[in-house]
Parts: C-alpha cells; structure tokens; sequence
C-alpha cells in the first residue's frame, strides 16, 4: 500500500458513551464526556491546526496554535486543553484566529533553520504542514537576534539522532517518555526562550536513562529526533503492515519502505497488544535480516568435520529426504524427529509438525517452549483447562494489584511493562516477587508495596505461604469457589496446614513472614489482582506446580474470569503461543488435545489420511538422551539454537555429536549448525507471510516486505520433505494452511487471513460462539468446566549450594538483547551488551577478592565458563546472576540437566556454582 | 554427581512430588503421567532400569513401574 498515516485527533480517546453534542463550524457531532473540542472537531471532519498536542499523549496547551472561538466566551481557548460541553458552538476559521495562528507560526519559524528542501524530515514535518495550513506568508523577525541555529547534534545513539537547532519545544518527546514509556529520561530545561530538552543532566542520549524505545522519535513533530535510517536513505513512500519478530508482546509495525528498501519500522496505534508503542527491538533492530552473515543457499557436507558443499535446493530436499528413510529404515519409525521453533509463523509450525506426524509417522516432534513455558501448559491446563494466559494486555489498566512473579517486563516485554506502569503511575499497588532487584521495585515514580526477595527455586513455598494466608484468615472468595470450582475441600485441607504458613517456610524462603502475609493480604483485599509471571516462575523443578499454585490463588480468591484480574505468562519468544497452539509438543495435536484421544485423532488421520500414533513421542530432552543411547538418529531443527540455548551444553553437543543426521534450517550458521549435516536457509520475518500469536492470544498478521532471499518460503519446505519422503503435501499460499488449521482445531475455527486483515487482529477461541475472538477466558466458566485446586507440595530442587559450589544462579535476558543474540548481536544493539556479565553482591565479591570489571571463572558441577563481573546490590548475597545472550561465554555451559517434574523443562532458575577471580581452570 | 540413568531420574523427580498421597494413589498418578507424557520407549528403559534396581529401587517409582509394566507400558 502507500504510505499509510494514521490520523491524529490531537488528543486520547475518552471511555464512555457518546452523550454530549457540539457543533463545530456548523458541523454537528456527538462524543463521550471529557472529549477534548480537538478530538471532536477532528471526529466530525475537521482539523484543528496543533503542533504540542498529539493523540498518544495528554494535551499539554503550549504551542498556542489550536486556538478556537467559543460562542458565548470572549477568549480563545486552546481546543487540545479544553473539553466540550453538552450545545457547544465552536468556530475554527476566523480572520481573527487566522491572525493569532499566523503570529505563533512566525515566532517558531523565526527561529528555524529555513531548510526545508534538504531537511531529512521533508515532507513529513509538522511545523512544515502547519506554515501551509495557517497560511504563514512571511516572517518579520530574522536570524540576527537570539536563536538556537548553532546548537550541537546529539548523534551518540545508533539509530537516531537529536538536533536541537530543529527544536520547537513543544515536549512531545519528554511528555512521550514519561507517559508512554514511562522511563522519564528527557527534560526540558530552562524557561522561555532558554528551554531546550535534555537526556538526563545535560547527557548525551547514548549516556543516559533513555532505552531507546523511539517513543521520542515518533512523537517529534520535527527532523529535531529523526531515525538515522531516514537520514541516510530519505523518506518512506509505502508501508506494509506487519507484526515484530522478537518477544511475545507481539507488537504491530508499519514497516514503511522507500522502493523495496526498508527505512524503518513505526509502531501501528491499531496494534491491539501495542496501540502505536514497541521498543528498541522491534523498531530498530531490524538488521540482521540483511546482514552479510545471512546463509541463503543449502548446504550439506557427509560429516561435521567436513566443509560445507553448497547445494541447490532440490539436491538438499532429496538428500534429507532419503536420508531420513534410511534411518527409519535401519532403527525405526521413531528414530527421527523435528523441532519447531517459536520465532517461526503458526503456519510453518504446522507444517513442520504436520511432516513429523504423517510423512515421519511419530510423535517426535517438540518446540522450543519445551525450555521456557512448558509449565505453563501442563499446570494452567491442569487447573483452568487450557494453556492460555486469561486476560489481554488491555485489562492491566483495570489492575489494582499486579504481582509480578520471576518476569522483568521492562527488560523483557518492554511495551507491555510500559502499559504496566502506566496503570501503576495511576495508582495500582505492586507485588514483586524475585530473588533481583528488577527495575520495576523502584523505577521513575514506582515503588513495589513488596518485594519478596526469594532465594532461587522457593516459588511453590511461597505461592503456597500467601494461599495459606488466604484461606487460613478467611480471605476466600467462597461464593466464586462454590460456584466456578471444584476439589476445594482438599487444597484448602492441605494449604491450611502449619507447613504452608510464611512463619513455617521463612527460613527456606528468606522471606520474612509477616511481608509475606501483608502482600497476601493485599492480593486478596486490594481489589482486581492480576498476576503476571515469567520463566522465573517455569524455569525450575517444580515449574507446573508454581503454576498450578499460581492458579490455585486466584481461583481462592475470586481473581479469574473478568478485566483487570487472571494468571498470565509473559511469553518470552514471539510465537511460544503459537506454536504450542500448533501441535507442536509429542502429546498433543493442535489446540492441546492429546494424541491418545481417539476423536481428535480420527479428524487428523481423515484429513491427512495417514494413521497417527496414540503415544506420546520424544521430548527435546528425551530427544538428547535417546540419540545418546542409539535409538534416535535423525533430527530437523527449525530456527532453533539448541546448542547455545537449552542446558548442559556438553550433554545437548555431545547428543548432537551422536546424530547421523542433523538437518538445521535457520538465517545463520548458528552454533547447532556446527553439528549439523544439512543446512536449510530460513527467511526472516521481513520475508514471511503469515501469522504470529502474541502472549494474550492474539493472532496477528505478518506480511512480507521482501521476497524470501532464499528463494524459497520456509513453509514450502517441510512439504517438500513430505513429498520426497512419498507423503502428499502441498499448499499454494499459507492461506491455506491456516484453512487447515482452523478446520482441524476447534479454537481457530473461526479464523482466516481474510477475516485478520479485515479485523486486523483475534484473539483465540475464536469460533462460532466468539465470532470476534475472546479478549477476556474463563469468563462463565473455565475451559475444563469447574476450575480445579490441585494441591502442590512444595518440594526443594535437588540443585543445592554446598561447600564447593556456595552460590545459587539465576538466568535472564536485557533489555537490548533477545535469546541466545542470533539477531540482535547482528545489530547495533550490541552498543548496549557488548558481553555478558555475572552480575553479584558486592559482599560475594568481596570475598573472593573479585572487583567491578574483574574477569571470573564461573563453575557448576557441569562446567566452566568465563565472564565479567558486575558488582551490584540488585543480587542478595548468595545468589549471582547472568544473560545468555552470546556463544562465547555460553552460560548453558554451566546449567544442569535438572528440569521440571511434568515437563522437562530445564531448571535454568537455579544452578549452584563457584566464582573465583581470573581464568582457573 | 548423579549416576541414575536419565529415566530413573526423571522417575524419581516425578514421584517426589506425590508423597503426599499413599504409595497406591501415587503409584496410579505417577504411571499415569508417563503414560501420558512419555515415549513408549522411556517406559520400557524404566520399567527394566527398575527390574535391575531391584530392592534398592525407590518404592514409588517401583510401584508405578509395576503398573506400566502390567498395563502394557
Ligand atoms: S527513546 Fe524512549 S526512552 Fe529514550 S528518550 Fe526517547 S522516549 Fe525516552
Ligand atoms: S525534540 Fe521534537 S518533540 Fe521534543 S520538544 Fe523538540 S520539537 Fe518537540
Ligand atoms: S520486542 Fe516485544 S515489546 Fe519490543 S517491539 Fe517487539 S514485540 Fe514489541
Ligand atoms: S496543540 Fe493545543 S496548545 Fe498546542
């Protein structure tokens, strides 16, 4: 399409019904109380000229330009800053506010380089748009006095720079920074003629709080804050519509190109998880996509130690395809396998899991949320019937008390931890529960009420210690446990048992008791209480049951079923849902029915015509252990890093050693392509057409902005596999595929790339009973019917400190990086992470002589890697902390084969290890 | 560290979570869950890991492996 510019009515939108009636130039509208004459001039057809005020942001009344008429009011008030009236007649265009434009619009171009024609910003410029439209004719004052032409540019951040001789001081940005993003790094100095915005006391942008988010760039209505890329290739003429590739907020994009070169990404304000916001990542970090390391052609080679022999794709497919026979042949049907990946459309998925089950003939087909949100469909499907988060992202404005348990949203889900602190400025109490002192328990104008500083692998006692509180002094919402759930009597037997209470687990825990019962109290009483939790919560030994405790506690106290309220993982890549949604785990087919149900399997093995089998297949990790004892020989792993993500990395190499053949299809030759015998260029998500489902279920859009470079769509290729496998397989547009999947799978009945582009968005169950899709689950009743308490011992990992290895690790992500850094290290995020770091108390460190920048040995019983210290007080003594975000330093290295009871999800949460100063070995 | 074959530990790490139910409810839980969750193939490496462990093996997952065994993995 042409370049796409969303309108701006000058001011947010007001809640509400449509009651009050103005007439604004003779033309009559009708919109909710609180409704800015701005907004209603623009609904009804006209704009009102405006430079400080913009539709993202609360009107702020500075820039004098959108001055109206009244009738019956002798001023001319500003139409951003005043609300309507129920019979108000407003007058626009007037010889007298004609005049009164015209006057402001001569003092800011007085001071504004007149450059229009080689301005980056031409003809995308506000104050360029607003001279024309008050019909600014000339200007009387000239250059010779006081002006700010000569000002220095700001150039420190990579992707965007601030040239403050543009600046009109209309505080878009700083207004941007504090209430979209809510990181309040930008001021704005001086008064009068002297203001000017500042990072920080004087920084650069590069030196201070700023997170690069953009919120800034986007809101300047001048070149003043303008993305380099603009800067460097002009402005966009056309844009495509798409959806971010990194985490699982799942961010909507206008991806604007000029040609077919891609100038940057705007987040869209249709987006329904974003409204118009993202973060570093998805608005800039889009280069890897062209980076000159990209592998584009297939590759085999007999043996890992041989080099690569570049093949065309029809030689790779054939090879695959018979060499996956032959080991079938040889050890089996079950000898071969797939991963899916997350970072891949649903369709994709699909199809992958499609190949393994009916072209494979097995269940050996596992996705990379078996490392991260298994749990989460084990415990959340145990309890509410389905593994789902409960809520849309909307519905935390309607929080009063938002836990926070094992996630770092600002670092991790950037935009909706933005949304999050929006609704905490307003006044929503905060529970965090971490072993770290994330950002969120003391932040620009947020203070936790607690902060429940655990030690790592203590989630279930303390989850259990606030359901106690609960149920033990009478906090229970026992009309909703009456009507909605089921086996209360039991749980609350057990939870109610002096083991559970905070004074018994507080020495397990380091909680201090009466913290824990005040922050129960508080999740109980406060009003709607939504929790929202991360891999902290999944991560461990006893990650379903954390879960199921997670449930279990709202469920007990009425906290599930409307807005504002429920259990929601925050999902860490950007199709985890997705592609759990797929079928892609060994026991189950898509929308999480087992594969041992005889209906679900019928309605498979009709359409596929190919029998399914009822047993479950291998999981990642059984995958690893069964190529280790033979009976697992061939594996196809799409756009996976196994190597460098999943834990205990000399057990996956040394399982992926024993592999006779390992088929890898990623961007680049990433570390499990090292062991890889074919090499299947993937595309990225610039070249995908499809969709993505973000962390609440909403299933958006992913459009192509280029051709594959591969020559080839990633979702050809499973079925390409299938058919040289001699299993029929074909589709002409991922349309169809996603026809399929809403045929086969009860929850996406209702959906299709038509019925997305015209809605732009849905959220699932989206059938016949929910036409639109479902923002809100569990509403009337759960999935599974009667929400189920299931009791949930608490049960220490067998991962301990002990004399040798005295410290507890605990593993996260940054902000400017994304998982194992296949991408974002492929850009100029690195500006920002140039490493990993342990991070560890100053009194750990201390103790073993280790200062700040100091480079240690980190060791487990497993391994040894190497990386620098930063002493920091976020850690409590005992417990160190570090990213997993570069190869070199490989912290899975360290990390054990330890995982969670139901799932096998690797404890990444807790390792006990050994620091020393220097490299020991 | 641990020398337990990767089956027997994910048995053991099962079955510590059901001591709070007597060792038949927890046998049928647990020999559930594998069912459920595990490959065939892991079944019958636990149930002969379990045969070899003989009286040294932890009576939960000695239970529920009786109950794979008997049920047909
Ligand atoms: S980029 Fe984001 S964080 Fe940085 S100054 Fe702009 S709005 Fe603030
Ligand atoms: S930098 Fe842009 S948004 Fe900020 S005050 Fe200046 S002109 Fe306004
Ligand atoms: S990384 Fe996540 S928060 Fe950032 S833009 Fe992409 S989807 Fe949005
Ligand atoms: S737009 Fe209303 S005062 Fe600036």
């Amino acid at each position: 399409m042409a370049l796409l510019k969303e309108p701006d009515l000058g001011t947010p939108a007001k809640p509400g019904p449509a009651t009050v009636s103005v007439e604004v130039d003779g033309h009559p509208v009708t919109v909710p109380e609180g409704t800015s004459v701005m907004r209603a001039a623009a609904l009804s057809g006209i704009d009102i000229p405006k430079l400080c005020a913009t539709d993202s942001l609360d009107a702020f009344g500075s820039c004098r330009l959108c001055l109206v008429e009244i009738a019956g009011r002798p001023s001319t008030p500003a139409s951003c800053t005043t609300p309507v009236t129920d019979g108000m007649r407003v007058r626009i265009q007037t010889p007298r506010l004609e005049k009164l434009r015209q006057g402001v619009m001569e003092l800011y171009i007085s001071d504004h380089p007149l450059d229009c024609l080689t301005c980056s910003a031409n003809g995308d410029c506000e104050l360029q748009d607003m001279s024309g439209v008050v019909g600014l004719r000339q200007v009387r004052y000239g250059y010779e006095g006081e002006n700010h032409l000569d000002l220095d540019k700001d150039t420190s951040n990579p992707y965007f720079d601030f040239d403050p001789s543009k600046c009109i001081a209309c505080s878009r940005c700083v207004r941007a920074c504090g209430e979209v993003q809510g990181t309040f790094a930008l001021t704005i100095e001086g008064r009068g003629f002297e203001s000017k915005v500042s990072a920080g006391a004087g920084e650069l942008f590069l030196d201070s709080e700023c997170v690069s988010c953009g919120a800034c760039v986007q809101a300047c209505p001048t070149a003043t804050l303008q993305e380099k890329s603009v800067v460097d290739l002009g402005m966009p003429n056309r844009t495509v519509l798409t959806t971010c590739a990194y985490c699982g907020v799942g961010c909507s994009f206008k991806a604007e190109l000029r040609g077919d070169e891609l100038v940057r990404m705007v987040p869209y304000k249709d987006g329904g998880a974003n409204e118009g916001h993202s973060c570093v990542k998805g608005r800039f970090a889009f280069g890897y996509a062209t980076h000159p390391e990209r592998v584009t052609t297939p590759m085999v080679r007999d043996s890992i130690d041989d080099e690569w022999r570049e093949v065309d794709w029809d030689t790779a497919i054939s090879h695959v395809a018979r060499r996956f026979r032959e080991l079938q042949d040889t050890y089996g049907q079950g000898a071969i396998g797939g991963i899916t990946s997350s970072r891949c459309t649903n369709e994709e998925v699909y199809v992958v899991q499609k190949m393994v089950r009916a072209a494979f003939g097995n269940n050996n087909v596992d996705t990379c949320a078996r490392v991260c949100h298994s749990p989460t469909g084990y415990g959340l499907k145990q309890t509410f019937g389905t593994s789902a988060g409960t809520q849309d992202f909307r519905s935390v404005a309607q929080a009063d008390v938002i836990v926070v348990i094992g996630a770092n949203p600002t670092d991790a889900h950037p935009v909706f931890a933005s949304r999050m602190k929006r609704r905490l400025r307003e006044g929503a109490k905060l529970i965090v529960a971490d072993p770290r002192r994330i950002d969120l328990v003391r932040s620009a104008h947020i203070e936790a009420s607690h902060h429940l500083q655990l030690t790592p692998g203590t989630n279930v006692a303390v989850v259990n210690a606030m359901a106690h509180v609960v149920v033990t002094e009478g906090l229970t919402d026992e009309s909703f446990v009456a009507d909605r759930c089921e086996d209360f009597d039991a749980w609350s037997e057990f939870i109610a048992r002096e083991e559970n209470s905070p004074e018994a687990i507080e020495a397990i825990t380091g909680v201090p008791a009466a913290e824990l019962r005040d922050a129960a109290r508080l999740y109980a009483t406060g009003g709607n209480a939504a929790i929202y939790y991360g891999l902290g919560v999944t991560e461990h030994s006893q990650g379903s049951t954390m879960v199921m405790g997670m449930a279990n506690l709202a469920m007990a106290t009425g906290n599930i079923g409307r807005e504002g309220v429920g259990v929601n993982p925050l999902r860490g890549q950007n199709n985890v849902q997705g592609s759990c949604d797929m079928g892609s785990f060994p026991h189950e087919l898509s929308g999480y029915r087992h594969v041992s149900d005889d209906a679900v399997r019928e309605v498979f093995e009709t359409l596929w015509q190919r029998p399914i089998v009822a047993e479950p297949g291998l999981r990642i990790p059984n995958m690893f252990d069964s190529a280790l004892d033979g009976s697992f020989r061939g594996l196809f792993v799409q756009g996976e890093d196994i190597a460098q993500s999943d834990p205990n990395t000399s057990h996956v190499t040394e399982a992926l050693r024993a592999l006779d053949l390992l088929v890898v299809q990623d961007l680049f030759l990433n570390e499990t392509a090292k062991f890889a015998h074919v090499f299947l260029p993937g595309t990225s998500f610039l070249e995908k057409d499809g969709t993505f489902t973000n962390a609440e279920r909403r299933i958006n859009r992913v459009r192509p902005v280029m051709p594959p470079k591969t020559g080839k769509h990633e979702w050809e290729v499973p079925g390409e596999i299938a058919r040289a496998m001699g299993y029929e397989m074909s589709y002409k547009h991922p349309r169809e595929i996603m026809a399929e999947i809403a045929s086969v799978t009860p929850t996406f009945a209702g959906v299709s790339f038509e019925k997305l582009d015209k809605l732009g968005s849905v959220q699932w169950p989206c059938n016949d009973a929910a036409p639109e899709g479902t923002p809100t689950m569990h509403v009337d009743a759960f999935v599974r019917g009667k929400g189920k308490f299931v009791p949930t011992p608490f049960v220490a990992t067998t991962e301990r400190s002990s004399r040798k290895f005295p410290l507890l690790l605990t593993t996260g992500r940054i902000l400017s990086q994304y998982n194992v850094g296949a991408q974002t290290r492929r850009t100029a995020n690195v500006t920002w992470h140039p490493e990993d770091v342990l991070e560890l108390h100053p009194h750990d460190a201390e103790e073993r002589g280790i200062g700040d920048g100091d480079e240690v040995t980190l060791a487990s019983r497993v391994g040894r890697t190497r990386l620098r210290a930063l002493l920091s007080d976020r850690m409590p003594v005992g417990v160190v902390y570090t990213t997993f975000h570069h190869p070199d330093t490989g912290a899975n290295v360290v990390t054990t084969e330890n995982s969670d009871w139901a799932t096998n999800c690797p404890e990444y949460k807790v390792t006990a290890v050994q620091v020393g100063k220097g490299v020991t070995r | 560290m641990t020398t337990m074959s990767p089956v027997m530990r994910m048995a053991h790490d099962i079955s510590a979570q059901f001591r709070h139910l007597s060792l038949g409810e927890a046998a049928d839980v647990i020999a559930d869950h594998m069912r459920k969750f595990w490959d065939p193939r892991m079944r019958a490496q636990l149930v002969a890991d379990v045969e070899q462990a003989g009286i040294h093996c932890d009576s939960h997952v000695a239970a529920a492996a009786r109950l794979l065994r008997s049920g047909g993995g």
